[in-house]
This record gives C-alpha cells, sequence and structure tokens, in this order.
C-alpha cells in the first residue's frame, strides 16, 4: 500500500472528526476538559492493612486459588509445600526471580527467551507481581525481572505467585497509581486461573491459560 | 441460522425476522437462562460496590470528553504508538480497514492467522475477505470457535455463543474435531476446544485481535478476556494485527482504574475478568510480537459523531448488560437484529453505523422500558437515542407517506374543536357497518382495512361510545341550569 493512501485516510478521518465536532481544541484546553472529569469514587484504601489481606485473601479462595501466609523467613518452606502438593517437578522462572525461591528438589529452568513450545514442555512457573488488588483479587505482572515475559506465565499449565504483602492494595485506583510510572512495560491483570463461561454461563476453570493458581502472601 | 454473516445491508427487518426467532423454542430458552444467570451475577458484584454511581458518572464523563476532543487523543496515541515501534494505520471504511489487513498478512506470506474474538472484525466481515485471499483465520475464543466450527452467526457481544446449549455445542465439536467419544460436560467441551487450539497457538505466526481500549497518554493498548486465548495472540505470533474503531481511545491509563471497574462487573458479572494485557507497541525486551500494527477505522463513527444528539452512543465499552436487561432481546436473541451488534445498543448502533440507509426498524425494537439505560455503565440513555432515530427514519420515509399523512390529519382535526366534535361523528357512521354487539350489548370491531388492520390483527377495538364525554357534559350543565333534576 502506499503511504500517501495512508496519509490521506488519517487526513480524511481527521477531518471528519473535525467537521462533526468542531475545530481541534489546545492542549490546555484538552487538560483542562480532562480535570474536569468528575471522579467521586473511591480512590484509596477503606481498611486496614490487616483487612485488606484478609479480603484478597478471600477473593483468591473464590477463584479455587490456594492461598498461603507465610513470615519472611518461611517462603522457602511454603514453596516446597505448594509445589509437592501440585505435583509438579519441572518449573519455568523468569531471571531475577530471588534465589531462595529455588528450592531443592525441584527442576528450575531460567527463561532466556525460551519457545512456545518448550515452555509447553514444563510443568509450571514460579513468578513474583508488581501489585495485587484485594477488592477483585488480582495479582498485577510487568516484564521486570522476577516477572519476566507474559509468555512465561501463560503457557505452563500451573502457576506460583510470590506476592509481598507490601505490594498488596485495596482498591484498583491504588494498584493503577503503583502501576503508573511503568505503564509502557507489558502488563497483565491476573484473576484467578484462565476460565471460561462461554457453555451455559457455567464457570469453567482452564480453558488455555494456567488451570492452577496458587498464591504466597509474604510479610 | 446459516453461515452467511449478518449483514444489515441484507437483514430482514427485524420484526420478519424477530418472527421466525420466535418460533424456536430451544433458542429461547437457551437465551432467557443465559441472560438471566449474568443479570443475577452481574446485580450481586454492582450491588457490592457503594461508589457504583459515582463510577458510572466518572465513566460517561471520561467517554464524553474523549468524543469532544477525538481528534486531539488520536493523534496523541499515534504519535506515542509510533515512537513505540508500533505502525498505524487509518481506514476511512471497513473495506479499506479489510485491504489493509489483507495486504499485511499476504505481505508476510502467511495463510493462517489466529484471532480474538472481535466484534469489530465481524462488523467489517474480516473473516470472509481473509478466505477469499486465501488465508484461513482461527478462532480462539471458545464461544467464537463454536460459531465457527457451526457455521453461525453470533448473537450477543460478550457471549457470542449464548444461543447454543451444550448438547447442540457438543454436537458440533463432534462432527467438526473428529471427536466421537465427546462428552458433553462444559469441562470436557472446554478440554476439547484447549488440545484443538493449543496446537494452533504454537504455530501460527500472526496474529490478529480488536481492542478494548486505545490509551493515547502511552500509545498502549488494553484487551480484555477470561480464557487466555487473547494472552496467547497477543505474545505467541511474530506479527500481531490489532483493528480498533476510532472511538475506542481513552485519555490517560489512569482512565483504566474507572472503565476496569465498570466493564467486568457489567459484562460477565466478575469482579475482574481472569486476565487484562497491557502492551505498548513493540516490546524492547523481545516480549511479544517483533512486529506491531494497528488500524484506526472510522466506518461511519465521525457520522455519529457530529449528531448531538446520537453522540452517546459511541461511549459503548460494549458489556452487553443492555442486551441481558432487555426484554424484546431477552425473547427473540440476537441474529433477528440482523447485525453483529444486537440488543438495544444495536438498535441504536447498527441503523447509524448504516447511516440511517438500513436497519431502519430498529429503532422500533424496543419498549421503551428504560431497563438498558438503567444497566448502562457508562450511562447512555439509550431510549433517548431511539426515539431520537425514530424521528430520522420518520423524516427520512417523506412526508407523503400513509402514517406520516395519517398523523398530520390527526394534527389538523385535534387543533380545532368543530374538526374533532365532527370527526367523530364521521367515525361514529363510519365504523357502523364494521361493528358487532357482544352478549352485554358493547360493540366491537374485529376487522379494519388497510393500515389500521395492524390493531385488529391481534386484538379487537371497542366502538365509538354513542355519546362522549363533551356531549355528555354539556347536556348536564345545560339541565341544571334549567333546574331539571338529575337521573
Amino acid at each position: 500500500m502506499a503511504s500517501g493512501m495512508i496519509g490521506s485516510a488519517r487526513e480524511v478521518v481527521l477531518g471528519r472528526i473535525r467537521a462533526a465536532k468542531g475545530p481541534a481544541a489546545s492542549a490546555e484546553v484538552v487538560q483542562a476538559g480532562w480535570d474536569g472529569v468528575r471522579r467521586d469514587y473511591q480512590r484509596s484504601a477503606r481498611h486496614s492493612q490487616a483487612e485488606v489481606i484478609e479480603l484478597l485473601i478471600d477473593r483468591l479462595h473464590d477463584y479455587d486459588a490456594q492461598v498461603m501466609e507465610v513470615a519472611r523467613g518461611e517462603v522457602a518452606s511454603a514453596v516446597t509445600k505448594m509445589m509437592t502438593a501440585r505435583g509438579v517437578r519441572r518449573l519455568v522462572v523468569p531471571a531475577g526471580l530471588s534465589a531462595e525461591l529455588l528450592v531443592e528438589g525441584f527442576e528450575f529452568v531460567v527463561d532466556e527467551g525460551l519457545s512456545a513450545a518448550e515452555l509447553n514442555t514444563v510443568d509450571g512457573v514460579v513468578t513474583e507481581c508488581t501489585v495485587a488488588i484485594a477488592e477483585t483479587g488480582t495479582i498485577v505482572l510487568q516484564n521486570v525481572p522476577g516477572q519476566g515475559r507474559r509468555a512465561v506465565s501463560l503457557v505452563p499449565d500451573y502457576h506460583l505467585c510470590i506476592v509481598n504483602v507490601a505490594n498488596v492494595v485495596e482498591t484498583v485506583p491504588e494498584a493503577m497509581d503503583k502501576l503508573a510510572p511503568t505503564a509502557c512495560f507489558a502488563t497483565t491483570f491476573i484473576s484467578g486461573p484462565s476460565a471460561t463461561a462461554d457453555i451455559e454461563m457455567t464457570r469453567i476453570k482452564g480453558v488455555h491459560g494456567p488451570r492452577f493458581l496458587d498464591v504466597i502472601l509474604v510479610g | 441460522m446459516s453461515g452467511t454473516a449478518l449483514d444489515p445491508r441484507t437483514a430482514p427487518t427485524f420484526p420478519m425476522a424477530a418472527l421466525t426467532a420466535m418460533g424456536d423454542t430451544q433458542l429461547r430458552k437457551n437465551v432467557r437462562h443465559a441472560t438471566d444467570v449474568i443479570q443475577a451475577k452481574r446485580a450481586r458484584v454492582v450491588n457490592e460496590m457503594p461508589d457504583w454511581q459515582a463510577l458510572r458518572e466518572s465513566g460517561k464523563q471520561i467517554r464524553q470528553h474523549t468524543m469532544e476532543h477525538l481528534d486531539y487523543y488520536l493523534e496523541e496515541f499515534e504519535k506515542n504508538c509510533t515512537a513505540a515501534g508500533g505502525v498505524v494505520h487509518w481506514a476511512r471504511d471497513a473495506a479499506e480497514a479489510r485491504q489493509i489487513i489483507v495486504t499485511l498478512v499476504k505481505g508476510l506470506g502467511a495463510t493462517e492467522v489466529i484471532k480474538i474474538k472481535s466484534m469489530t472484525t465481524e462488523e467489517i466481515q474480516l473473516n470472509t475477505a481473509l478466505e477469499a485471499a486465501g488465508v484461513h483465520a482461527y478462532e480462539t475464543d471458545l464461544a467464537e470457535l463454536i460459531i465457527q466450527l457451526g457455521h453461525d452467526q453470533p448473537s450477543h457481544i460478550v457471549v457470542p455463543a449464548l444461543h447454543k446449549n451444550r448438547q447442540q455445542i457438543r454436537e458440533i465439536f463432534k462432527r467438526e474435531m473428529n471427536l466421537p467419544e465427546l462428552g458433553e460436560s462444559p469441562q470436557d467441551l472446554a478440554d476439547a476446544a484447549r488440545t484443538f487450539l493449543r496446537e494452533k497457538f504454537l504455530r501460527v505466526k500472526t496474529g490478529v485481535s480488536g481492542a478494548n481500549f486505545l490509551i493515547a497518554e502511552t500509545g498502549g493498548v488494553c484487551v480484555v478476556e477470561s480464557e487466555g486465548n487473547g494472552r496467547m495472540c497477543l505474545t505467541l505470533p511474530e506479527t500481531l494485527i490489532t483493528v480498533a474503531g476510532i472511538d475506542k481511545v481513552v485519555p490517560r491509563f489512569a482512565d483504566l482504574e474507572v472503565l476496569l471497574q465498570l466493564l467486568p462487573r457489567s459484562a460477565t458479572g466478575e469482579r475482574m475478568n481472569p486476565y487484562n494485557s497491557v502492551w505498548t507497541g513493540v516490546d524492547v525486551n523481545g516480549d511479544g510480537p517483533k512486529a506491531f500494527h494497528v488500524i484506526l477505522m472510522d466506518n461511519a463513527r465521525t457520522e455519529i459523531l457530529g449528531d448531538l444528539e446520537g453522540r452517546q452512543t459511541l461511549n459503548c465499552i460494549r458489556c452487553g448488560a443492555c442486551q441481558n436487561a432487555c426484554p424484546v432481546y431477552r425473547q427473540t436473541g440476537g441474529h433477528a437484529y440482523g447485525s453483529v451488534y444486537a440488543g438495544p445498543i444495536g438498535a441504536i448502533l447498527t441503523p447509524q453505523l448504516q447511516q440511517m440507509h438500513h436497519s431502519q426498524s430498529l429503532p422500533y425494537a424496543s419498549s421503551l422500558c428504560g431497563a438498558c439505560y438503567e444497566v448502562c455503565p457508562v450511562k447512555i440513555n439509550i431510549p433517548e437515542v431511539l426515539i431520537h432515530l425514530r424521528n430520522k427514519v420518520v423524516k427520512q420515509n417523506g412526508m407523503l407517506n400513509p402514517e406520516a399523512l395519517a398523523m398530520r390529519m390527526m394534527g389538523i382535526i385535534f387543533k380545532s374543536e368543530g374538526k374533532f366534535r365532527a370527526a367523530q361523528r364521521l367515525g361514529r357512521m363510519a365504523e357502523a357497518p364494521l361493528v358487532r354487539k357482544d352478549g352485554r350489548g358493547q360493540g366491537w370491531i374485529g376487522w379494519l382495512p388497510g393500515l389500521l388492520g395492524g390493531w385488529t390483527q391481534v386484538r379487537d377495538l371497542q366502538s365509538m361510545p354513542e355519546e362522549t364525554f363533551r356531549d355528555w357534559w354539556e347536556k348536564r350543565e345545560s339541565s341544571k341550569k334549567q333546574g331539571v333534576p338529575r337521573g
């Protein structure tokens, strides 16, 4: 396709928009308009941190995730316990994952650009997360050390996520504030295992993403 | 329903199509069950939000503000997406969007693409265009897969196969996936889809998607989904092509804090859907496709923008809540609307996307009960737009059509007392040959000629009273003055 044609479609569409709603506005006018949007909804936490953690656990249970709450020194034994219970042996991990999570008795494959086919052969994946949202039971992963590429937490059938309680917020707006500085990084909001309700509105766990999701809260 | 795409230009009128749908008791049962379940789930998760109305108001204002500065935000998105390594294309209409996508896919030498559920690609009938160019598109959303393998058409924005029950889906999968032993539990069916598609996810190098939101501030794109098929299509292929209506842009990343609360609770009755993906151009760390194209498509959206009363239609975030709440949709299902956009939002969106040249019967496919307005997460006043579009249809049909003529005549008569009384007398005389008395002496009309016959086809009309209220009142007043006792 000739670039001239793309250019002309662009000019035509922008021209139609301006004909429909009036000429282009200055950045200041647009900014003032955005600032004028009413935002009376809940933007901060209403509950204590302990209550927020409890809410997150409740929401994760709602999604049939297994949850363990452990002190900082007990993470390794919790990881061992969770993975033993799920019967997984060989797991992929993103580069930069805390060394203490690489517990003995399991095989860990560090992702250095594994192909999708290779990711399809491991039993599971262990990651950390940037933020967790209690109100919706959501963990948010970004492409940073310890969380890795999006495909890594997608193709394997089991996902174990380690959540630092300092990264748990109550509401969606608080989470978006935390994510704002890294908004351009590839970001995935994960709320429970992959699911569908396309057949008679029955919720079925595990269609294409991981069928099993466990969370260890460390605090 | 055949494999022919839903096309508003050739679809039968709503009353005709609805009549067919109403005869399909299985379809009506499936639609009723599905909409009941989603409505109950939605009510539960909406009622637990004390700030729901504040979120709706913010959602509405964000969308309104975006439409007022649509040119600004599209240019900002283009600039930021391009800076992040994406390629932005513009399309005036469906044909141009199809041509851009087909050219891109053919340029890659691809013969297959994997697709995320996208109503925009349904709107432009992309799959047909790809097939014509020798490219097979695999639908990867479970519902879209059911539709594709069943040579069917989507009937709901969010749950496109809600008109099919598990036995019907099993028959389709048994036949098309060659699985004679397939069980019929939803889990069996989902497992079959997982196995069928996993191989495609790992093999096919080109992905095609729609978009829920284009973020002007960052140049990022957000896709909201449940199954993980979206994530597969967004991350595993080497090339990703996203097509989005120009209405999908939002000003800032922070605006998602409103829209990501409104959309899942309204659409599927979940606090958050399982997966939301946000990506910006081509990832510098090699996360996901090496090439990313996004097509910004008008296809009559600017026509809607130019109509001050219709403009709010563009605020829609495609949650489908209005469909589940609509007493008309709940009876007919989606196919009767003759468009991929069914239900109340379809009744206002489709005719406007057709620039009022087609689908003129859709603005009448509503009782104006307002249930759609009440559940809309961005407060689109659908009944108001429906009435506005009915006005447009009447004007468009010209002042010489029988209904408009009759209404004008009525207007003239109602304006003058003398004419009104004369018309009443005339009516009593004219109806006389049609009136049949029942056992209690009440007159009924069971048949009326011509245009009026629409009324008597399904009900009888009571005959006009022998004396009007006015006549009775005047007689009473004059007899009082004369001192005659009432009786």
